[in-house]
């Protein structure tokens, strides 16, 4: 009962924030130079002032701003998100079919960096002056340093143009046949290099920040006690040290999704990642305004939603956060 | 009757940034079956570097059992494998910690932590396991057991938390329960309480006690024997009675006249406080071969300053490391 509660509260405030987001992202795009008549015109080859005022008239474009911002908010509840004049399709179906791509990639590369940081972590905690140990250190240096794109192209030159292990661009081979496995494998293999790249600025954040967390966990009474018990040292570390040295990491990652959303932008643009970070990237420089408010929007939506995976994840972690509420 | 435990001359070593330093320097005791031990002596005196040692948990890589063996049963506990000191460890021997409030898992519900134990060494089933964990917690008389034991720790109050720790400690019954100042993180009237319980229970399951503590009179009330620590060394040991009204260290003299109501009980009227000037001398000096006390001792002369004194017998099992022990009482 009480986590229902919790969690009714939790989407209360997810929609509050996200209206916010809503009224903050129009009313930058509608102080931003250019609109959507701009758009219209450039794709006719061009208006005189007179079609243009019609069009700001058609698209209501001449009414005062609250108005605007009112009939936007209405649509948005009415999950329509306008229609994208450069792409001549709705938005919301041009996000739709992009969404996937970037989950795809934004939930595979979380994932990989947190089992592999909490991997990392244990065992270099678990013998601080052991090879892995040296290693998270070394990927940490790395990782601060490299900026992601960077660490794409490297990985493009070595991997696929060097090496030919992996294809260098896009989501999936047109000439692939044989099923929906075949496809998956396709796309798993087309997956790696990008997965890889945004994993790597997180694998170092969050393998450092376990490798601390458990370290002092490792020294903690509590783990002591397991130990007087006459539990073995998998149990102890695995059973009583992990559960309490993993919410840190917890914690981090729900922080960091942000960020990995928007290196997921620059990742998708390095490998022609179909997603919405290479539509994001055409839409701004095609002034595509309905489009860019729409995945902000999206973007948005897919921060908060995993905010709240983070906050149910911790809850089950960690008794203390569940009986705070 | 053979000694259920027997340290012959322990010696532990610290690796500390000063160099290693002896922590525990030739340490002999006897621990009988159902026997009460108490340790006592002030702060930093090595009293729970000795329950690790026993327990086999020194901490990694900066103590080590340098010397001297931990016979329990006659099986020598410095020596033995991790995987054998696995089996006796919660099983056989058990150890009650100084700070409850940290000592047990926050993330893990108090009747788990007690259920794993019970799992752990007497193979009981998940079920089993569990409702003898709500017995458990109705014997350390934690009040409405069955819906506490699914409590976390951070639910209850440091001396339920003791509670806790302590029914962890009896779970299987061990033979040998050690408890490093139990209630010295806890308010006055709870102390009271957690030494009934560990006494009762522990007299019920038979289990021998090495008792740590500040408190003299749960010394008296509690133990057959004591042994008083000063700076890793036995400054004074035997029967409890015996060392209380008549100490032959001048330590365990001081010791005793920090305690009011001992005084009071013994001489009526209550003469002023008194309290041992000084510190313990710092780690890095343990192994000096003199009375480490000597620089707090009022009847100190060249002969404690140059010698480390051996124990001297003053009969019926007591023992004192003093030079002039038999000058001044
Ligand atoms: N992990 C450690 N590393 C280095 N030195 C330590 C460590 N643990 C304890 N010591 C030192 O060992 C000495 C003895 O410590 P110990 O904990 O046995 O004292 P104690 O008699 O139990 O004191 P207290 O009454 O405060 O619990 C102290 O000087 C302490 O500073
Ligand atoms: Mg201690």
């Amino acid at each position: 009962m009480a986590i229902l509660r919790a969690t009714a509260t939790r989407v209360v405030y997810a929609v509050i924030l996200l209206l916010a987001v809503l009224v903050l992202n129009f009313t930058m795009m509608h102080m931003a130079p250019g609109d959507v008549a701009d758009t219209i015109a450039q794709s006719m080859g061009g208006a005189d002032a007179e079609i243009m005022e019609q069009i700001r008239k058609d698209y209501g474009l001449d009414q005062p701003f609250p108005v605007q911002l009112g009939t936007y908010i209405g649509k948005v509840v009415h999950f329509d998100l306008g229609y994208s004049f450069f792409y001549n399709q709705p938005v919301v179906k041009l996000i739709l079919e992009r969404l996937p791509a970037t989950l795809l990639l934004v939930i595979s590369a979380q994932l990989i960096a947190i089992i592999l940081g909490v991997v990392l972590g244990v065992i270099s905690a678990r013998n601080p002056n052991g090879l892995a140990s040296h290693f998270v250190t070394g990927l940490a240096l790395f990782g601060y340093a490299a900026p992601v794109f960077w660490t794409g192209i490297l990985f493009l030159i070595l991997f696929s143009l060097k090496l030919g292990w992996f294809p260098t661009s896009g989501m999936r081979d047109v000439t692939t046949t044989g099923g929906w496995f075949a496809e998956a494998l396709d796309i798993a293999h087309h997956a790696v290099l990008p997965v890889f790249t945004l994993c790597s600025i997180y694998l170092a954040l969050y393998s450092r920040t376990c490798r601390s967390s458990m370290l002092e966990v490792l020294g903690s009474d509590y783990v002591r006690t397991a130990k007087a018990k006459g539990l073995s040292a998998s149990q102890v570390v695995y059973k009583h040290a992990l559960k309490n040295a993993v919410s840190p990491v917890i914690t981090l990652a729900g922080l960091q999704l942000s960020a990995v959303i928007s290196g997921a932008v620059l990742v998708e643009t390095v490998f022609s990642w179909p997603g919405l970070g290479t539509l994001a990237f055409q839409s701004i420089i095609a002034r595509d305004t309905p489009t860019i408010l729409g995945i902000l929007f999206f973007s948005a939506l897919v921060v908060i939603v995993g905010n709240l995976l983070t906050d149910l994840a911790l809850r089950i972690v960690d008794p203390r956060v569940r009986s705070k509420q | 009757m053979p000694a259920l435990l027997k340290v012959e001359n322990l010696r532990i070593e610290l690796n500390t940034r000063d160099g290693i330093s002896p922590v525990i320097d030739n340490l002999s005791l006897e621990l009988y079956p159902g026997e009460t031990l108490s340790f006592v002596g002030e702060s930093g005196c090595g009293k729970s570097m000795t329950a690790l040692a026993i327990m086999g948990l020194l901490p990694d890589k900066v103590g080590r059992v340098a010397g001297g063996r931990i016979l329990f049963n006659g099986e020598n506990l410095a020596t033995a494998s991790n995987e054998r000191l696995n089996e006796i460890r919660g099983n056989d021997i058990s150890m009650i910690f100084q700070e409850p409030m940290t000592s047990l898992n926050p993330v893990y519900s108090i009747g788990e932590q007690i259920a794993e134990v019970l799992r752990r060494h007497q193979a009981l089933s998940n079920k089993a396991a569990w409702s003898k964990a709500i017995e458990l917690l109705d014997a350390v008389r934690i009040p409405d057991p069955q819906s506490r034991v699914s409590d976390y720790p951070h639910q209850m109050s440091g001396g339920q938390r003791q509670r806790v720790m302590i029914a962890i400690a009896l779970a299987c019954e061990p033979k040998i329960l050690i408890a490093d100042e139990p209630t010295t993180a806890l308010d006055v009237t709870v102390q009271a309480q957690i030494f009934d319980l560990m006494r009762d229970l522990g007299r019920q399951s038979g289990s021998a006690i090495i008792l740590i503590t500040h408190d003299m009179g749960a010394v008296a009330e509690m133990a057959e024997h004591m042994i008083v620590m000063y700076a890793g060394r036995k400054a004074e040991s035997g029967p409890v009675q015996k060392v209380i009204e008549s100490p032959r260290h001048p330590y365990t003299q001081g010791l005793i006249n920090c305690v009011p109501h001992l005084l009071a009980e013994l001489t009526e009227e209550r003469p002023q406080l008194a309290e041992i000037d000084g510190i313990v001398p710092s780690l890095k000096d343990f192994g000096r071969d003199e009375c480490l006390f000597a620089s707090r001792c009022e009847f100190a002369d060249t002969l404690c300053r140059s010698q480390r004194p051996p124990g001297f017998d003053f009969g019926d099992d007591q023992i004192a490391a003093c030079w002039r022990a038999g000058e001044i009482h």
